[in-house]
């Protein structure tokens, strides 16, 4: 992906440039790929404006612009002594973009590492590929692997949301297919501003535009994801994509460059000016007003041109024609070069000439930074050359050899005959910067936590109540999203089993056996905003939860933290508690972290946004046929409640919703119930025993209800008496509190003894609380308030459209 | 009865095409827009997708690919030809059916499980249907307006060329609810909504009676079996 500012490992986004000499294979037939001006060759500029390295030997002195590509003086200085001499201009571009905190994780690293420290035996056996590479590697079992990550591209889709949108589905997608994985799915965490800002539809008709045109145009299902509104969002909207991929064992494929002699071969679309430093202004930077406009900075995507590079990859690992790739994206051909090198032999050789251009007049620094999107690029056996040439001819994807691999243990950049380029790759990409920046516990969260909402007035009238309950309901974050997921496809590749509303995604892998694997993600930043440690164990814990509600085990984790600035020691210390959460929590659950990404300085001005870790949870299902869908489909079924409920309205929904309210302390969360809360679900499912199954979560039961209710529009009665009475609490309480570890379910009445006799074997608490009634049209609560399904459906769909547009269908 | 799948730069349901075929009881062979060669297949798919990235107009450089000769031949000598979705747009395009495809009335792409209402049972992809019948097709396009001038608009629902209709809600604007159109013989049917997406119970449309549960699809690629049949 490309301009964010990143985590756990790095990932870049660059585009080549078409004219190159040396092999060039042009579009036939009528392929749009890239069809810039053939013929216009760079070799017309004059020599004068290349800085090589032996023009920077001989004028020491030249004042270099280091500032304006966002290096601070003491890392310029130690360029210098690294190189010891000054940069060339091109060594200064490839800095700049490498030791940005988007690519270099610079102010992330030291605590990053706890992932990869917090780990116990269990949480190994699985996972075939850690943090580091492109994307974490999952073994699901019968030969085959499942690769996950989530990525942000939060700058940008500011900045220019359609496009930006866009090309973070584009670059979390290439990330997967550099590990030889066919990419399935895909999923959106977004953040937006007030929805009744008159900026925000800007925003998000731009962004759900931008992911509808790219996913659906590359053919992938998007599962869902999440959508919350906050005013904290406004200046700073946060735009995260997560794709899976899957691949058979043996297919897996890593980002290095061995074997001396071999080729290093740029492919797919043509390198721009489009998203030149990317990575260093717009993602390693907040906004502020009255600047120059930095959407120049952002990319521009072709999902077709991506769409032909999946297949054209795909065809070439099959053909074992590969011997290392990487994909394009933050700090384009200037990352994957040094990366590759790093991660490789050490030296490489490569004439920039030969990147072929979509627009002649770039200077080397810029081909060297661009994010021009749809990119990739292979190591080559020399012997195998031909046969790859003949893969991205048949595809129609132009190909460039720019080099080889060598043992010189420097990356050399030739350019117009002269030497632009000479470091050592792992100073570029390994020896970054690493900061351990100042971390101040906040001023204010001690006051913030004192203010409980368990002070604010709670209804108890049954006509209160269910105003209340319509208010969540059609509250921006808790209404149906319909508006959103109706522009995306589900269907194509044709193995959805799971997907938008339920909670998590479930896709088939193995369509003879029906192996599958789940996926869902989480985030509050409400609860992180009182504790950034509990709100990443929340996270994580709801995630976790979301998956095991499909029936599918959790196996592994990836995460996308995106925080305000590292300069702020008071976010440094919310990303601090929340990266000890996610990895306590992992740990206690033992599913590990494999892989995702940061994002720093998503703040306009002075104010941060909330913390907001968003957890990804990837699960295995042996047959996606046993899956358990989230709503009710039959009449006469009993509902259950798992779990237990206390007085946890501390960040809830309903605090938000009805007065406004943020203070206090977030729910706990139980990570070992929540392991036994998903045990007993997968045990429910492996017999079949339950009809749905739904976590609570924001706005809690009354929401999770409503939800259950509206799925199939299938009605119910409930009391709320026996859990009033076991947990002590009042209705307001039982219906409106967040605490954790619970779930609904639906149970047939024939399998009512051994639900029951599985749920005390394993010691977890359960009531019946109601019964599905096919017939009523209503959601009755007992002694309440009674509504009607068309009442909850009007509450809940209403919302979006009255903001940007009618829903169709 | 071997079915050919045409795979185009840009085909996205080409896949789920041959998986519908096989669920049908047929064999699905894989075709390349690139060659003069059908590999005597009985009857032709022209999946879904965004062929060239929907480029210049959808549908319209992908009916211009090398393999289209053997299409347009193998249609006019009566060989059962189904386009789907962008299909239907290179059936357009390539003439074989009439009518045209704009955006969206709405600006916006739209995924649904649509209602379609069978008008002409007697096509060769439509046999197993009932005239008048409800069925339930996935539907999702960003170009699925269907458009023609009023004329043909009337030769076309006089001659029962109008194969499919959207029943309750016209997600796209399309003339007269047409979601599918055939030519003059029956032998080319187009049509916007995906019957690929409805052939396999678990991962097609929410029907009354559960979730994911609708194979209405199955039927297009049974039909035309029939019809191969018959002709043998």
């Amino acid at each position: 992906m490309s301009t964010e500012t990143s985590g756990q490992s790095v990932s870049a986004e660059t585009t080549p440039n078409p004219d190159a000499p040396v092999v060039q294979v042009g579009p036939d037939a009528g392929t749009e790929t890239g069809q810039a001006g053939d013929g216009a060759r760079p070799g017309s500029r004059p020599a004068a404006s290349v800085d090589s390295v032996a023009n920077a030997v001989a004028t020491p002195d030249k004042e270099q612009p280091y500032a304006a590509l966002g290096l601070k003086p003491d890392e310029y200085q130690r360029i210098r002594e690294i190189l010891g001499r000054r940069p060339t201009s091109g060594e200064l571009a490839m800095y700049s973009v490498m030791w940005s905190e988007h690519c270099s994780y610079k102010s992330s690293k030291i605590y990053l590492r706890q992932f990869g420290q917090k780990v116990s035996p269990a949480m190994k056996q699985r996972l075939m590929v850690g943090m580091g590479e492109n994307a974490g590697v999952v073994d699901v079992g019968e030969g085959w692997a499942v690769t996950f990550k989530i990525e942000s591209h939060n700058h940008p889709s500011y900045v220019e949301p359609f496009q930006g949108a866009a090309t973070g589905v584009g670059g979390i997608v290439r990330d997967i297919i550099s590990m030889g994985a066919r990419p399935v799915a895909v999923m959106d965490q977004l953040r937006f501003g007030a929805i009744d800002h008159p900026d925000t539809a800007r925003v998000v008709h731009g962004v759900v535009g931008g992911i509808s045109f790219y996913g659906n145009c590359l053919g992938l299902p998007n599962l869902g994801g999440e959508t919350y509104f906050d005013p904290v969002y406004q200046g700073n909207p946060l735009v995260n994509a997560l794709a899976v991929g899957v691949l058979r064992h043996e297919d897996l494929h890593l980002a290095n460059a061995r074997g001396v002699g071999n080729k290093v071969v740029l492919f797919g679309a043509r390198t721009g000016g489009d998203g030149i430093g990317g990575a260093s202004i717009l993602a390693s930077d907040t906004f502020e007003d009255g600047g120059p406009t930095k959407r120049p900075a952002v990319q521009v995507g072709d999902p077709f041109a991506e769409k032909v590079l999946i297949e054209c990859c795909l065809e070439l690992f099959k053909g074992e024609l590969v011997e290392g790739i990487q994909d394009l994206g933050a700090a384009g051909i200037s990352c994957a070069t040094s990366e590759l090198a790093s991660n490789g032999d050490g030296g490489m050789y490569i004439e920039l000439d030969n990147v072929l251009l979509r627009d002649p007049t770039l200077t080397a620094e810029e081909i060297l930074m661009s994010e021009s999107q749809e990119r990739m690029m292979a190591v080559v056996r020399p012997e195998k050359l031909d046969a790859f040439l003949a893969v991205t001819k048949k595809w129609d994807v132009e190909t460039s050899v720019l080099g080889e691999v060598t043992d010189t243990g420097r990356l050399v950049i030739n350019w117009h005959g002269e030497e632009i380029v000479n470091v050592d790759p792992r100073t570029v990409a390994v020896d970054s910067p690493v900061y351990e920046r100042p971390v101040e516990y906040p001023s204010w969260i001690d006051a913030l936590n004192e203010d409980t909402a368990a002070n604010l007035p709670r209804p108890t009238a049954g006509d209160d109540i269910k105003g209340d309950v319509l208010a969540l309901v059609a509250s921006a974050n808790l209404a149906d999203k319909s508006w959103i997921t109706n522009q995306y496809d589900k269907y194509v590749l044709g193995n959805t089993a799971l997907s938008f509303p339920d909670d998590g995604g479930m896709v088939r892998v193995d369509e003879e056996s029906g192996l599958g694997f789940a996926v869902a993600t989480d985030a509050n930043g409400r609860y992180c905003q009182l504790d950034p440690y509990e709100g990443a164990r929340l996270a994580l814990a709801e995630a976790y939860r979301n998956v095991a509600v499909t029936g599918a085990t959790p196996v592994a984790v990836s995460d996308c933290l995106n925080f305000g600035s590292p300069e702020n020691p008071e976010v440094m210390w919310q990303f601090k508690r929340a990266v000890e959460g996610i990895s306590d929590g992992c740990l206690e659950l033992e599913i590990p972290v494999t892989g995702g990404n940061v994002s720093f300085y998503n703040q306009t001005g002075d104010q941060p946004i909330h913390p907001t870790p968003v957890v990804g949870v990837l699960g295995i299902v042996d047959d996606v046929a046993r899956r358990i869908p989230s709503g009710w489909q039959d009449d006469g079924h009993n509902i259950y409640l798992l779990g237990t409920t206390d007085l946890e309205l501390d960040g809830s929904a309903w605090a938000g919703t009805v007065h406004g309210h943020l203070g206090g302390r977030p729910p706990k969360a139980d990570l070992q119930r929540e392991k036994d809360l998903a045990g007993l679900l997968h045990g429910a499912a492996q017999e079949s025993l339950i009809g749905s199954a739904h976590d609570l979560a924001d706005g809690g039961l009354a929401q999770a209800l409503v939800e259950s209710v509206l799925r199939f529009g299938i009605g119910a009665r409930v009391w709320l008496g026996d859990i009033l009475d076991r947990d002590g609490v009042d209705a307001a309480t039982a219906l409106f509190s967040e605490s954790t570890g619970r779930v609904i379910v639906s149970v047939p009445r024939e399998d009512d003894v051994r639900f029951l006799g599985l749920c005390e074997g394993r010691g977890y608490p359960v009531l019946r609380i109601g019964v599905t009634d096919a017939t009523s049209d209503t959601l009755e609560v007992q002694d309440l308030f009674t509504a009607s399904i068309d009442e909850l459906r009007e509450a809940s769909r209403g919302t979006l459209p009255q903001y940007f547009g009618a829903t169709i269908g | 009865m071997r079915i050919g799948v045409i795979t185009f730069p840009g085909s996205l349901d080409d896949v789920d095409a041959r998986r519908g075929v096989r669920l049908a009881g047929a064999e699905p062979v894989a075709l390349w827009h690139g060659d003069h060669d059908l590999q005597g297949v009985d009857a032709l798919v022209l999946p879904g997708g965004f062929s060239y990235g929907d480029y210049l107009r959808a549908g319209a450089i992908a009916s211009r690919s090398p393999i289209m000769a053997e299409v347009i031949d193998a249609a006019n000598s009566g060989m059962p030809v189904l386009g789907i979705c962008n299909g239907f747009q290179m059936l357009a395009e390539a003439r074989l059916v009439p009518g045209a495809h704009t955006r969206n009335a709405h600006q916006q792409f739209i995924r649904r499980d649509q209602v379609l209402t069978v008008e002409n049972a007697s096509t060769a992809w439509t046999t197993h249907f009932e005239q008048g019948e409800e069925i339930i097709v996935p539907l999702k396009n960003a170009d699925g307006r269907f458009v023609a001038d009023p004329a043909t608009i009337e030769r076309i629902e006089g001659e029962g060329q109008v194969v499919f209709r959207y029943t309750h809600v016209n997600p796209n604007g399309s003339i007269n609810d047409i979601a599918g159109v055939c030519n003059e013989r029956g032998n080319v049917v187009g049509l916007m909504p995906h019957p690929e997406h409805a052939t396999e119970p678990g991962f097609g449309p929410d029907t009354e009676a559960a979730m994911a549960s609708g194979v209405d699809g199955l039927r297009f690629f049974t039909s035309a079996l029939d019809a191969l049949l018959a002709r043998a």
